[in-house]
């Protein structure tokens, strides 16, 4: 999968999920409804870098802490095409992963990244070029790699149902 | 080949003739719980799945919690389809007066025992290794899978193992001893890790304590963390439960990625400093900060044991005019227990308020949320920026002695400061 973008950058380590989409809008299940409260906690202002195709760039352990799933679906509805990151906590990088969201490890590019940098990536070959500097991030493994490419554990699920008939 | 614990947890739930961390292996569940906040995603995703039936009704269990009692019409209508979902499909719902917190719940109702694999849509899932078992906090995708297949997908966790030695000191709990382990490991210490918690002061722990450590294992980023079963788990489930069990531990020779041993005999009463549970000081340095709230319950740290600690500060005493104190006894057996203490009659006569069972205030849902500008003790597991309400609001974590000495004190204070003659 190819996935080319603007690079939204946030800097900081350890953000966490509350901070990322507070506790009091975990009563919406819609991903519209969501869209509002990404990084409400954080800085309300990033929403308004959201434009277009984004790379949302990030540093160690990112999504630390609640098993919230409305971060990435409003990620996903702000039109976010990958998390690159220094790392990521353990439940946030299966919920990407879940929802079709590629979250790719790869600090070298992390550091180089700059707000607005075009940042490319290839995820199975585990190319990221930031502006026309080539890094390598760690290649997903196979399983994650073809659920990311059927578009998340949903399409898989449905395709499993279906051989089941 | 030796295996450490939750490999042989993973092992027995999988299809593999063997495996090692790093492997991502299909992981079968014993059981699989969500609640009011993951559920109703989890149903969603599960139609979009194109699944109308659930593996084994009789694994899955339904909670509202998070924001029982309904806080507005939104959370009514969440709380709605939880309970419409379950009857559909038959499985158990613990609804507003029926359960309490998930976590203490299943705990204590007699669902979890050594050895399991409990999928859990929450991230403190990891309480369950309380009693042994492997907890997985789960997103609401990954739950719609797990209701479908019984099944979800994990990388082989690598194993910390953590000793606890010596004795705990006066008003030190099983919250001091997770902190002082937070406080080692960092926050990120424990990614792609499960922590064993294993060592000559494990057996004087009670299972409630138990819960106060293993709950907080996320905090590290870990995994799961478990305490293997021992005579304490099994007086624990004698009675509570008629599901069969076996006790296990880490083969001798098992491989680890990593040892910490935490020496209680040096570990005084801690608190975690906004807004990180990894920012964690002794009690003592953060004392003579005013606060304006004390919250003492959740899923870490709302048993009876807690509310005894909480009684035995605020029995007989005032809590401080500038103080909101709240006291949420996290299921309604704790509730009930409590009350026929006369522990709820402590508090109230203290003048704090008890709460019903739920998640509330914990992550910044309802019943007692923070103003920017407040400063709030809690026992609860998370003080990132605005976890309680305002982003501008301050949250320290502590055991209940301690928050119950602030809310006395009306600022931080060592419990002795407040308690003298009170038995720790």
């Amino acid at each position: 999968m190819i996935l080319e973008g603007s690079a939204v950058v946030i800097r900081e380590d350890n953000v966490d999920t509350d901070v990322l989409y507070p506790g009091a809008y975990l009563n919406l299940a819609d991903p519209e409804q969501m869209k509002p409260y990404l990084f409400e906690g954080l800085d309300p202002t990033l929403r308004d870098q959201l434009r277009g195709e984004t790379i949302l760039v990030v540093g160690e352990n990112f999504g630390t802490g609640s098993s919230r799933e409305h971060v990435p679906h409003a990620m996903l509805a702000w039109g976010v095409r990958c998390v690159l990151g220094k790392s990521f906590a353990r439940i946030f990088f299966r919920n990407c992963i879940n929802l079709g969201l590629p979250a790719i490890v790869c600090p070298d590019a992390v550091a180089a990244a700059e707000p607005g940098a075009v940042i490319r990536i290839d995820t199975d070959a585990g190319a990221v070029t930031v502006g026309a500097a080539p890094f390598r991030a760690a290649p997903l493994p196979p399983f994650m790699r073809d659920m990311l490419a059927s578009g998340g554990l949903v399409d898989w699920a449905r395709r499993r149902l279906a051989q089941a008939g | 080949m030796p295996h450490t614990l939750a490999e042989k947890i993973l092992l027995a739930h999988s299809d593999v003739a063997d495996l090692a961390p790093g492997d991502l292996v299909t992981v079968r569940c014993d059981l699989v719980m969500a609640n009011d906040v993951s559920g109703p995603i989890a149903f969603r995703m599960m139609e979009k799945m194109g699944a109308t039936k659930v593996f084994d009704p009789a694994k899955i269990v339904m909670f509202a919690d998070h924001f029982a009692p309904a806080k507005d019409a939104r959370s009514a209508d969440l709380q709605r389809q939880l309970k419409a979902w379950s009857e559909a499909h038959g499985v158990t719902h613990y609804g507003q007066g029926r359960g309490g917190i998930e976590h203490t719940v299943l705990v204590e109702d007699g669902w979890v025992v050594p050895g399991m694999v409990i999928a859990g849509g929450d991230s403190h899932a990891c309480t369950y290794g309380a009693l042994g078992a492997f907890g997985s906090g789960l997103g609401s995708t990954d739950i719609a899978a797990c209701l479908v297949f019984g099944s979800f997908w994990q990388m082989v966790p690598a194993t910390i193992q953590v000793e606890f030695t010596g004795s705990k000191r006066p008003f030190v709990t099983g919250k001091d001893l997770i902190l002082a382990v937070i406080a080692e490991l960092g926050v990120g210490g424990g990614t792609g890790a499960v922590l064993e918690f294993v060592g000559p002061a494990v057996p004087a722990l009670s299972i409630d304590e138990r819960l106060a450590v293993a709950n907080m294992a996320v905090e590290a980023g870990a995994e799961a963390g478990f305490f293997p079963a021992d005579e304490v788990t099994a007086a624990y489930l004698a009675g509570r439960t008629d599901r069969s069990w076996q006790a296990a531990r880490s083969d001798p020779g098992a491989s680890f990625a990593r040892r910490v041993r935490i020496d209680l005999d040096a570990v005084p009463p801690l608190i975690a400093l906004p807004h990180s549970p990894g920012n964690v000081v002794p009690v003592t340095e953060a004392a003579g900060q005013p606060i304006d709230q004390v919250y003492i319950g959740n899923c870490a740290n709302g048993t009876i044991t807690d509310l005894r600690q909480a009684a035995a500060i605020l029995a007989g005493r005032q809590v401080h005019p500038r103080v909101r104190a709240i006291i949420v006894p996290a299921s309604q057996k704790v509730y009930r227990q409590a009350l026929a203490e006369g522990l709820l009659d402590q508090f109230v006569a203290a003048g704090a308020v008890v709460s019903t069972p739920t998640c509330g205030a914990c992550f910044g849902g309802h019943m007692g949320v923070l103003a920017a500008g407040e400063r709030a003790v809690t026992t609860t597991n998370r003080n990132f920026k605005g976890r309680m309400g305002s982003p501008g609001a301050e949250v320290y974590l502590a055991n209940a002695y301690v928050a119950a000495a602030a809310a006395v004190a009306g600022e931080i204070v060592e419990p002795s400061a407040v308690a003298e003659g009170v038995p720790a």
